[in-house]
């Protein structure tokens, strides 16, 4: 009797332990205040860094560059937290509301103006934005205050079999393609019976926003109040995404749209053609055949999606001053450029192109040169705040049934444009 | 707890002793010590449970009344998420696929478990490899499962629709296809727990007594009366329990969806619990989603009271 007793002792200490514990966690941020809200330095200050971006492969790297802030800065120590991209944006938001963010963490353009508008983000005083690209730099100010410093940026070009294209006896791409010429080719290229197909652009809003930019239009108008694409460039846009699959590119049926599909297609020397980003450079390393990159055709204009990742201050943060320091070197210091120049990790966000020579020449593909070119006309991605991703759902959906044939494109853009207006409403 | 902690002044009550108040005394304390070694028992699951589902789920009902972005303060709001989601057509839509899925899934993974069962219970060899077999599927976790049937109903390189070409059908797109994404998952369902209903409906076949057969075989009873009249109602309990539990998964259903097809396409298999999870954390809706919780909560706490008054009238307790 009185063992057991004492096992369920020991059991009922485990658990009030465990959830002692689950509480701890965020504990530690505050355990770390007291000593460091003195203004003198001489006190060592701990601040702590979520990311995604150096999940998968850059971990060492960040480090490098986590080792060299801390030698410059001998009073700051930086502690790292890394998560995978897929699970960040939900434990992000689950510290949001646990008041337990870190003082500095990754976030991407999409959800800055939602984090922003609410109040997350720390205004960023005295930083001197010339050091980075004027549209990325802007990206992230609202009504003149920086909010959060970008990070890393990259793009999406058109990836080419260089093998097929020659088999097929069709000159490559040229910056000077336009849609109709990507179509003529990818026809040509596509054998069905031989399991090669032309061309892969993903059927989603991403493509769609790019898309409607290539044909002129916007998806939404001037003041984001309202949807703009229900019209020409919209229907353009729509028809561009959705025609080629089952004619030049496999369908959902056949597997499209399924993770790595895609890649594991162009890697096996399947497809001729692939719209996709420059992440994708280290991975295609070794594959047996020859390729290349080329600026994204447009319909009536150029127009390339860019993607980028930002550093933000939490508004909570005990260390603004420390954080923020970080945040600056993590996204502007020569280490950082040269770090991941030579680990092929995204691009680092310098002004000055010089620093980034030793990317046009770091290795596959041979015509680097399209990835700046590309920056020539850049289609930023609209952000509505709270909205987006319903807004991305919507029009995915509407784009799905189209490409299934369950629905005109036609109808398919003016159902979309109906809800995502609703939406903003 | 009423008659239990009445006892001890019923005691007392009786011609007691030489020394009643002491006799009384270590009575309580008997039975306090007795109480805290239950309690110390409970506490292992009793804490975690009132802490993280009994106090959530008042909390989550808290927000339900609130419009809230996981970010800014929450705005109190009354009913109106309640409201909202009544007249909103995907929410609408979202428990059209729920029930849809349940009218599919229960007949198929009873009618199934209770052949595999029976099959199980009778004398032929390899009987106890099977029935691990058979449950090996149940403790599997979903996200293998899901995955493993995506690839079998792979429209284009799944081996079920090789499987049918080879006898001249073309098969659907499966997942792909909106009138066939919820067929697939409720195959899948109904494959994974197969097992789980046939493990409860074999232990209700074991606790039939011979003696019934021998009587219903005597009247001239054959196999399907004797499964009609004396199985089915000797096992109508255990049936009770698979139909409640399943009711209470199937309104739940959630982690078959969300790997099988992220409740595509276009929407045609988005379940309730898929809504409450895009709702909380990629819409910024975590008010409404609550209150769609709690719905849903209603509506299992319904059914499931209906089904325990309702089953007086067929389940049998021998």
């Amino acid at each position: 009797m009185s063992r057991l007793t004492h096992l369920a002792a020991v059991g009922l200490i485990a658990v009030v332990g465990c959830s002692l514990t689950a509480c701890s966690g965020g504990a530690n941020n505050t355990a770390a205040a007291p000593g460091t809200s003195a203004s003198s330095s001489a006190a060592p200050v701990t601040i702590t860094y979520n990311n995604f971006i150096s999940n998968g492969g850059n971990e060492a790297n960040l480090d490098k560059i986590v080792k060299a802030f801390e030698s410059a800065n001998p009073g700051i120590k930086v502690n790292v937290k890394t998560m995978a991209y897929a699970d960040y944006f939900t434990a992000l938001q689950t510290d949001i509301v646990a008041n337990t963010t870190a003082d500095v963490f990754d976030i991407e353009y999409a959800n800055y103006k939602a984090y922003q508008a609410n109040g997350v983000l720390a205004p960023l005083k005295g930083v001197d934005t010339s050091v980075y690209p004027a549209n990325l730099a802007d990206a992230y100010a609202t009504d003149g205050t920086q909010y959060a410093l970008p990070s890393s940026f990259s793009n999406v070009v058109l990836f080419y079999n260089k093998d097929l294209f020659d088999k097929a006896g069709v000159s490559y791409p040229t910056a000077d393609w336009t849609w109709a010429d990507e179509k003529a080719a990818a026809e040509k290229l596509t054998d069905q019976a031989a399991g090669v197909w032309g061309d892969y652009q993903p059927i989603s809003y991403y493509e769609f926003y790019k898309a409607v930019a290539q044909s002129g239009g916007n998806l939404l108008s001037a003041d984001g109040k309202s949807t703009a694409f229900n019209n020409q460039a919209g229907i353009d846009a729509a028809t561009w995404l959705t025609e080629k699959a089952g004619t030049v590119m496999p369908t959902a049926a056949q597997g499209a749209g399924t993770p790595d599909f895609d890649s594991k297609l162009f890697a096996d020397g399947k497809l001729a053609m692939w719209h996709t980003g420059i992440w994708m450079f280290g991975t295609l390393g070794d594959v047996p055949f020859n390729w290349d990159i080329a600026v994204e055709p447009g319909n009536t204009q150029h127009a390339s999606a860019m993607f980028s990742n930002a550093l933000a201050v939490s508004a909570n943060s005990k260390n603004k001053e420390a954080a923020q320091k970080w945040a600056q070197f993590m996204s502007s210091s020569d280490v950082m450029v040269s770090t991941r120049l030579a680990a092929g990790w995204e691009l680092p966000p310098v002004a000055d192109e010089s620093k980034l020579q030793p990317y046009l020449t770091a290795g596959k593909p041979a015509n680097r040169q399209a990835v700046f070119d590309s920056l020539k006309g850049v289609a930023l991605a609209p952000s509505i705040g709270e909205g987006q991703t319903q807004m991305q759902d919507i029009i995915t959906d509407q784009l799905t049934e189209a490409a299934a044939g369950r629905a005109s494109v036609k109808d398919a853009v003016a159902a979309a444009a109906q809800k995502v207006d609703a939406l903003l409403g | 707890m009423g008659i239990r902690s009445a006892s001890p002044s019923r005691r007392s009550a009786m011609p007691a002793g030489p020394h009643p108040q002491r006799r009384r005394r270590r009575a309580t304390s008997a039975k306090a010590r007795y109480a805290l070694t239950v309690l110390a028992f409970l506490a292992p699951s009793a804490v975690p449970l009132a802490y993280f589902t009994i106090y959530p789920m008042f909390s989550a009902l808290w927000v339900s009344f609130h419009q809230w972005n996981l970010l800014s303060p929450m705005r109190w709001v009354g009913l109106d998420n309640y409201v909202m989601l009544l007249h909103d057509p995907t929410t609408q839509r979202a428990f059209v696929n729920t029930l849809t899925y349940i009218v599919g899934y229960l007949p198929l993974v009873y009618i199934g478990g209770l052949g595999l069962a029976l099959a199980l219970n009778a004398a032929i060899p390899f009987r106890n490899f099977l029935r691990g077999v058979y449950f090996l599927p149940v403790v599997t976790s979903w996200i293998v499962v899901a995955l493993v049937w995506r690839w079998l109903l792979n429209p284009s390189v799944g081996i079920v629709n090789y499987v049918l070409s080879l006898v001249g059908i073309t098969g659907p797109g499966w997942w792909t296809d909106p009138a066939w994404a919820m067929p697939s998952i409720i195959i899948a369902s109904a494959w994974k727990d197969l097992g789980f209903v046939m493990v409860i409906l074999l232990a209700g076949l074991q606790a039939i007594p011979a003696d019934l057969y021998e009587a219903a075989h005597l009247d001239g009873a054959g196999w399907w009366g004797r499964l009609r009249h004396v199985t089915l109602p000797m096992l109508s309990p255990s049936t009770f329990f698979v139909v409640v539990i399943s009711l209470i998964n199937g309104f739940q259903v959630f982690d078959q969806v969300y790997a099988m097809t992220g409740g595509g396409p276009a929407g045609a298999s988005t379940v309730v619990v898929q809504r409450v999870y895009d709702m909380t954390f990629r819409y910024a809706q975590a008010g409404a989603a609550s209150a769609l919780s709690w719905m849903l909560f209603l509506v299992i706490l319904a059914i499931t009271v209906v089904q325990l008054v309702g089953q007086r009238k067929w389940v049998n307790y021998a």
